[in-house]
């Protein structure tokens, strides 16, 4: 787990005179799922692209799997997946085919071509229209055509740009458990995305980015204390008694009460208060109906800071 | 910067799965009949007229493929219209719709470099209209032989195989074009569009212009000067280039592609024929030039297509 795979150091991309990227760092672990995350126009896509050798590095240095993408793209797209934003297939061959002619690309032979096609298809639960051309493909069929790609590449690294993009709820869990699978295999995924509960389920840890730059990186768990300054936590009590609020404040670990409505309570802690909370209310001779956590979520996370950061008159490339 | 690993790795997958595109689909289909019912038809005409006309021209056979004088559209001046029309209905989208498809990202961060795909879809184009070529020239031979009841010689032979090498190199120009077109439009219409469109202008409207402009900008009486300046500026189209060579190699009695001087004529026999190696000599530079400008076009496309950003 403590080697890295992935490392960048002040990657940087300009386009015309325009910093897309500016100077980026960050290191992925072997085996680990990294989120990168942000709105829009922030400059993920074109990171993963610098990281793939597939765009050129205005400056720094980016290393995956030992090797420099600029210099040895080869090496690393030999053993790096990558399953762009929106994965497109020709339309006219079947899946396999699709397959057969990335196969060959790579370089596998025949026998062992057909038989990573067969498997890594029926992973992802395409064997049955294998023959099917993709045109009739839904979205989320596509993106687990992509996914069986990089299952038959036997990726070290899967780099997915938005994988869960456009998909309907099913489809997106299902894709999830594809790529939690893939991290049980011992593949270090790195994905991409702007849709944040949906991420915060499957990241060991994720990079926010804004406007070219990392803002903040850490599990879940540490931005949260890192941008509520540990105060992520609200606590909802429906409850009936007297002077609940009172006794609610004094609950170690409360730092504010609000009450929200009749007998409704939410209260802003540093951690989960919820026993202190109920035995305050039931010590006070009330009555308990309802208590409710809310952790700390990507969502809130990401919501707050970029409120944060919004009044500083920077705009936001959306 | 230095690069590690071929750049041509993958370039006989690339060429295979292109082939096999192109083969099976329904526009190639199409050319394809196109090109064989237009070519069979013109070779029918012609064969009537030869049958008419011509009985004692020893370089009978190749008037299959050029125009006899009284007859406009020989097999000749045909291919000069079609073939850059095949060449360009292979090629308009070869790029593009790699865009369009979201496809190119995928395939390219398969361990291949960019020049594979290119080079991949050039030959690609280039071996397809070369098999459409091939079956063509020896259906209008096979129709030949069997109508005219006539065997060619094996000069008639070469001259033939030096006509069928000159139209795939002209089918390459075109094709060259195309994929240019196809790399700097995102849109597929457009490209078409504006291919076909310089097409056109080349072909048709460029012989006349270039008359114009050589006219204006020449300035001196001296009516040499002039003529040289309009051809050279004729010559800036391929079809001009290839109207050349052909008239050249298929007819053998072509003596000079410029103006004629009192001086080349002394001691000539007119109307006897050059020998092969002469009509190539005389043909040469517009062959070279021809597969030059094949060349450049692709460079220039190739070089575009290395410095494109692969997102859509």
């Amino acid at each position: 787990m403590s080697e890295n795979v992935i490392e960048a150091k002040g990657l940087t991309k300009r386009y015309d005179g325009v910093t897309v990227v500016k100077g980026i760092s960050f290191s992925v672990a072997s085996g680990e799922i990294f989120g990168l995350l942000g709105p829009n126009g922030a400059g993920k896509t074109t990171t993963i692209l610098m990281l793939l050798g597939l765009s050129d590095v205005s400056a720094g240095e980016a290393r995956v799997l030992g090797h420099d993408p600029v210099r040895e793209p080869l090496k690393v797209k030999r053993r790096v997946g990558y399953m762009p934003d929106a994965v497109g297939f020709y339309d006219n061959l079947s899946a396999s085919d699709n397959m057969r002619y990335t196969g060959r690309l790579i370089g596998l032979e025949r026998k062992e071509r057909e038989e990573k096609i067969a498997s890594s298809l029926a992973h992802v639960g395409l064997a049955k229209v294998a023959d099917d051309r993709v045109e009739t493909f839904s979205r989320g069929m596509r993106q687990r055509l992509a996914l069986a790609e990089i299952l038959m590449k036997e990726a070290e690294i899967a780099i997915l740009d938005e994988p869960t993009s456009g998909l309907d709820p099913q489809a997106t869990l299902e894709l999830l458990a594809i790529i939690r699978d893939l991290k049980h295999r011992g593949v270090t995924v790195l994905l991409s995305s702007h849709l944040l509960d949906r991420v915060q389920s499957v990241c060991d840890r994720v990079a926010l980015f804004n406007e070219g730059r990392i803002a903040l990186i850490g599990s879940v768990a540490e931005l949260g204390r890192q941008v509520f300054g540990g105060a992520g936590f609200r606590v909802e009590v429906e409850a009936e008694g007297q002077g609940l609020t009172e006794r609610l404040a004094a609950v170690p670990g409360v730092r504010h009460v609000e009450q929200t409505g009749h007998n409704r309570f939410l209260l802003t802690s540093d951690r989960d208060v919820r026993p202190e909370a109920a035995a305050a209310a039931v010590t006070a001779g009330g009555r308990l109906f309802r208590l409710s956590v809310d952790e700390p979520s990507l969502e809130a996370i990401y919501t707050h800071y970029f409120d944060k950061m919004a009044p500083q008159g920077d705009q936001h490339a959306a | 910067m230095q690069r590690e690993g071929s750049a041509l790795h993958g370039l006989g997958v690339v060429f295979i799965k292109e082939v096999s595109d192109h083969l099976t689909s329904v526009r190639m289909r199409v050319l394809e009949w196109l090109i064989v019912l237009v070519g069979i038809v013109t070779v029918f005409f012609t064969i009537q007229e030869i049958k008419e006309s011509t009985a004692e021209d020893p370089f009978l056979f190749l008037k299959l493929f050029s125009a006899t004088q009284e007859q406009r559209l020989s097999f000749a001046v045909f291919m000069t219209f079609l073939v850059p029309l095949v060449a360009i209905g292979l090629g308009f989208d070869s790029v593009n719709s790699e865009f369009n498809r979201r496809t190119l990202s995928r395939i390219l961060a398969q361990p291949i470099y960019r020049d594979a795909l290119l080079f991949g879809k050039f030959f690609a184009g280039l071996f397809t209209l070369s098999v459409s070529l091939v079956a063509l020239w020896l259906i209008v031979i096979g129709l030949g032989l069997v109508t005219l009841g006539l065997p060619p010689n094996a000069e008639e032979m070469a001259r033939a195989f030096i006509f069928l090498l000159v139209v795939i190199c002209y089918a390459g120009v075109w094709l060259a074009l195309a994929m240019l077109f196809s790399i700097i439009f995102r849109s597929a219409a457009t490209a078409a569009l504006v291919t076909l469109g310089l097409w056109l202008f080349l072909t048709f409207i460029w012989s006349m212009l270039a008359d114009v402009i050589g006219g204006a900008v020449v300035t001196s009486g001296d009516p040499e000067t002039q003529i040289l300046a309009k051809q050279y500026l004729q010559r800036l189209s391929p079809s001009t280039l290839f109207s050349e060579v052909v008239v050249t190699i298929l007819n053998p009695s072509t003596r000079s592609l410029g103006p004629i001087y009192f001086s080349q004529l002394q001691g000539a026999i007119l109307g006897a024929p050059l020998p092969l190696s002469e009509s190539v000599i005389i043909a040469w530079p517009q062959m070279v030039g021809m597969f030059a400008s094949m060349i450049i076009v692709f460079v220039i496309g190739y070089v575009i297509f290395q410095r494109q950003e692969v997102r859509a």
